[in-house]
């Protein structure tokens, strides 16, 4: 188990590198093949009309007329060891991990995704808490009364859940009942909570949709089994038949689908983040693209990319506690 | 990007009423904030709530091109001397601050002195010395490693400018040596030409005083220190700041501000929609960034009589054009540049953009709001519908009589610029110019498209949206960056046309060295006509925008000199 983890881990760190790199270049690189030049990218990161110094002095102090490997390596190095930099009259340390400064504001980069993470964290989590248990318990019911009129209704108004994009739903959920604004769990538990309702209720909307078609599916099949006649036939009680027997093997595909969409949703739910106007990771992410700020782009990326390979391993982690036949090697 | 967030005054009869404490409730009319202060009021406390629906480029007053940032700083920076709190045509007037009078101008208008009050503190209780204001001037335009946002007249304009490297980089005690400080009160700009606009430029932001010892470059925006009657109590990047009152801010040493509210917040990256709901809803003060309400809400407010009563629809101060670049054929042809500015069906543009909400038809370079304009139309049609026959007839004068084929450029992310673009389009085929849109993201189109001339001259773009306001609100604050032969550059430049015409190029150096204002103001009127005579630039627009006041906003009146937003010296809140 323990070598799993370290060799599991060490695969982690390999690609949070190729994923670093890979970002490094489609910044840099793509630009070039449409014509940028390196001055008119530092000149998206002065005031309008530059002066050439200031489009100079700006190339210079970001890096920018460094060869792509330079940058990159003290990218790489700067989370490694920290770095030093200078956007004033004294030279400042940036510690480790440093994720570099804002290449708009020279503000450090992670402190502001460390403050960000739990915005998207409350987002995230209380989202898959709902549509998770909402998701399966739906889904399971309409397994079970297969055909009836609850099974109809809510595989219909699934397909909606589903088909809604979450742009539409958030904004018709702002008109309905407002904006609030996130409050830090640490200020107050309760309005913390408060602020993220409607948020959870919009996002899970529409993934609770799809988790009850695909836990309805897998009970449905899991139900038809053998092994569920046989429960049945020694005597268990329905609810353990069900639930220890029929929903625990159904589970499967919803764990392996609920790591990635928990996943990418830690990495920053972009659309929730702005019809709410949320500061998580989300915003930064649009924030960063939209201003060509690398680092804060570079910052994002990486937390996102670490959240997916953490959010992977657990996943098979549970893979070998829910089903015995799967071993860990 | 910046371009868009322009500068701008109008011109209206003032009236500052005083206030009898209501502070709430709205029985003015539509458009009052025009001309008066609405809402007045002298009650001290409530909390105004200002609303932005992304932010600012820094709140660092001196690492700032923004006008509402401009606008708002005031609240925490006193510049030397700033644009009057007041209603109407007064609030386009320059007064001291910082300063006890306005420059005094050497004969030649290259050397400028001012004397600053005695007694202003900052907030940490340390008296403002000349020398403050000298080191804000210094950070602001010659450390771009650290502080790259801002304007570089004062770079420009002070002698050995291009040569001081910066107080980070050059330790000296003496700093820059073309300002002088004599002492302690005075200040003296030594500039290395006439430039009698200075008073402009020192309502700059970048005259508010910053202490050497607190500066720490890029990140003193976290810690800012105040020297107006509001300091922060939080500021964060993305979420914004709350101010609260500066015990320190002498009110005797202070005319010009009141200081009502007792606290500010200002909120950071709120979406937009909600933006104008809260305005709606009175729960939010004013949108900060002052170019009014969003294109979708707009029909919903003037709909109900109610609701049109609390809107303001001021001149932006801004100008949006097509630029036609006399380096690419046929537009070095002037007979094709006169077809186009007759072809042109402005009443129809301004129709599809939202109606006369959105603007009037333009004529002349200066808009109507800016100290110089000057009102004529070389090129009249009807209405403003264009004229075909007209147009046709200059066309075969420059030997295109079936017409041409060219590329109009647009900013893909500005939804009234690509509907003007389609409408300039459909005008141009009624006399057989085909042009080809080509759109490009805002925050690129100077530096990697229409503002480099070598990919303008590759690519045949004739013709290019563009919009303008200026950064200070005379003639030659519009239009010496759009334009002067000087304002061409290899990248990032803002004279599209690339009009560099020596007539004009004097004419603007001239002027700015002409001390007299009804003079130098008379120049620009000049220039102007200059301008439209070459044909190169087709006004289309004189832009306007819809503000909006809450119920509970008070002292809300258009100030002329920040682009026609609310003044934020003087509003304040019943709540």
């Amino acid at each position: 188990m323990a070598a799993y983890i370290i060799r599991r881990v060490f695969a982690a760190v390999l690609l949070l590198l190729v994923v670093s790199a890979v970002t490094f270049a489609i910044f840099f690189l793509v630009p070039r093949l449409g014509g940028q030049t390196l001055d008119s990218m530092a000149a998206q990161y002065v005031g309008k009309s530059p002066d050439p110094d200031v489009i100079a002095a700006v190339k210079k102090n970001l890096g920018l007329d460094q060869p792509l490997y330079v940058q990159y390596w003290e990218f790489v190095k700067g989370i490694v060891v920290g770095a030093d930099y200078q956007f004033g009259p004294d030279p400042v340390t940036c510690n480790a991990p440093c994720f570099g400064y804002s290449f708009k504001t020279h503000t450090e980069i992670w402190p502001q995704l460390v403050d960000r993470v739990p915005v998207t964290l409350s987002l995230a989590v209380g989202a898959a808490v709902i549509w998770v248990v909402s998701g399966v318990a739906i889904g399971v019911l309409s397994a079970l009364k297969r055909g009836s009129f609850f099974d109809r209704l809510s595989m219909g108004v699934a397909l909606a859940g589903v088909s809604l994009p979450m742009f539409f739903t958030g904004l018709v959920v702002l008109a309905l009942f407002g904006n609030g604004e996130y409050v830090p769990f640490a200020d107050s538990p309760i309005e913390w909570a408060g602020s993220l309702v409607l948020p959870w209720c919009t996002l899970a909307l529409l993934y609770s949709a799809l988790y009850a078609r695909l836990t309805r599916a897998g009970m449905l099949e899991t139900m038809g089994e053998d092994y569920i006649r046989t429960a049945r036939a020694k005597g268990l009680r329905e609810r353990k038949v069900v639930v220890k027997h029929g929903l625990r093997s159904a589970l499967t595909p919803l764990v392996t689908i609920f790591g990635m969409d928990f996943a990418l949703l830690l990495g920053g739910a972009v659309i929730t983040e702005r019809v709410f106007s949320f500061q998580g990771l989300g915003a930064f992410a649009i924030q960063g693209v939209t201003t060509a700020d690398l680092p804060k782009v570079m910052g994002v990326t990486l937390v996102a990319a670490f959240f997916i390979v953490i959010c992977n391993l657990l996943v098979d982690l549970v893979y070998a506690a829910i089903d015995p036949r799967v071993r860990l090697s | 990007m910046a371009v868009a967030v322009s500068l701008g005054a109008s011109a209206c009869s003032s009236s500052d009423s005083g206030g009898d404490g209501s502070g709430g409730g709205g029985n003015a009319k539509a458009d009052a904030g025009l001309t008066s202060v609405v809402n007045a009021t002298d009650k001290k406390g409530g909390t105004v709530t200002y609303e932005h629906s992304s932010g600012p480029d820094s709140l660092d007053p001196g690492n700032t091109y923004y006008g509402w940032v401009q606008n708002f700083s005031r609240l925490y920076a006193r510049a030397l001397v700033t644009f009057k709190p007041a209603a109407g045509k007064e609030s386009l007037k320059v007064v001291p601050d910082l300063a006890t009078s306005l420059g005094k101008a050497s004969p030649d208008a290259k050397t400028w002195t001012y004397t600053l009050r005695k007694g202003v503190k900052f907030e940490d209780g340390t008296e403002i010395t000349s020398k403050d204001v000298k080191y804000a001037v210094e950070r602001s335009n010659f450390a771009p490693e650290a502080l790259s946002n801002g304007p570089t007249y004062f770079k420009a304009y002070l002698e050995g400018g291009d040569k001081y490297k910066g107080p980070y980089k050059d330790k000296s005690a003496a700093g820059l040596k073309s300002i002088e400080t004599p002492d302690d009160y005075t200040i003296v700009f030594k500039l290395n030409k006439p430039f009698a606009d200075m008073d402009y430029l020192a309502a700059f932001s970048q005259t508010a005083p910053v202490p050497q010892k607190a500066d720490t470059g890029a990140s003193y925006v976290q810690k800012m220190v105040s020297s107006g009657p509001y300091k922060f109590s939080a500021y964060d990047e993305s979420k914004g700041a709350t101010l609260v009152r500066n015990p320190q801010w002498d009110p005797k040493t202070d005319p010009i501000r009141k200081a009502l509210p007792d606290k500010i917040e200002l909120k950071l990256n709120v979406n937009p929609t909600t933006v104008d709901d809260h305005l709606l809803n009175d729960v939010s003060t004013a949108d900060v960034a002052g170019t009014g309400l969003q294109s979708k809400t707009q029909p919903k407010v003037l709909a109900k009589a109610a609701e049109k009563a609390k809107t303001d629809n001021p001149y932006a101060g801004a100008l949006q054009y097509m630029a036609l670049n006399v380096n690419v054929k046929p537009f070095d042809n002037i007979e094709c540049r006169k077809a186009v500015q007759y072809a042109v069906d402005k009443q129809s543009l301004i129709d599809s953009i939202g109606g006369s909400v959105k603007g009037d038809p333009a004529s002349t370079v200066i808009p109507p709001t800016v100290a110089g304009y000057k009102k004529f139309d070389l090129y009249p049609t009807k209405g403003s519908k264009g004229d075909i026959a007209k147009a046709k007839e200059h066309l075969t004068k420059c030997g295109q009589p079936k017409g041409f084929k060219t590329t109009l450029t647009a900013r893909s992310d500005r939804p009234d610029e690509i509907t003007a673009a389609t409408q300039l389009q459909g005008s141009l085929k009624a006399i057989g110019i085909t042009a080809e849109i080509k759109q490009f993201p805002s925050d690129k189109y100077f530096t990697d498209f229409a503002g480099v001339p070598a990919w303008v001259h590759k690519n045949n773009a004739g013709m290019m949206m563009m919009q303008w306001g200026a950064d200070w609100p005379t003639g030659f604050g519009f239009l010496d960056q759009i334009v002067n032969g000087s304002a061409i550059k290899p990248s990032g430049g803002t004279n599209l046309m690339e009009l560099n015409d020596k007539g004009i190029n004097d004419a603007l150096i001239k002027g700015i060295g002409t001390v007299d204002t009804t003079a130098r103001n008379a120049a620009w009127g000049e220039v102007d006509q200059k301008v439209m005579e070459n044909a190169s630039l087709v006004p289309l627009v004189y832009r306007k925008n819809l503000l909006y006041r809450p119920d509970s906003a008070a002292n809300v009146t258009v100030t002329d000199a920040y682009l026609g937003m609310y003044d934020y010296v003087l509003m304040t809140s019943a709540k």
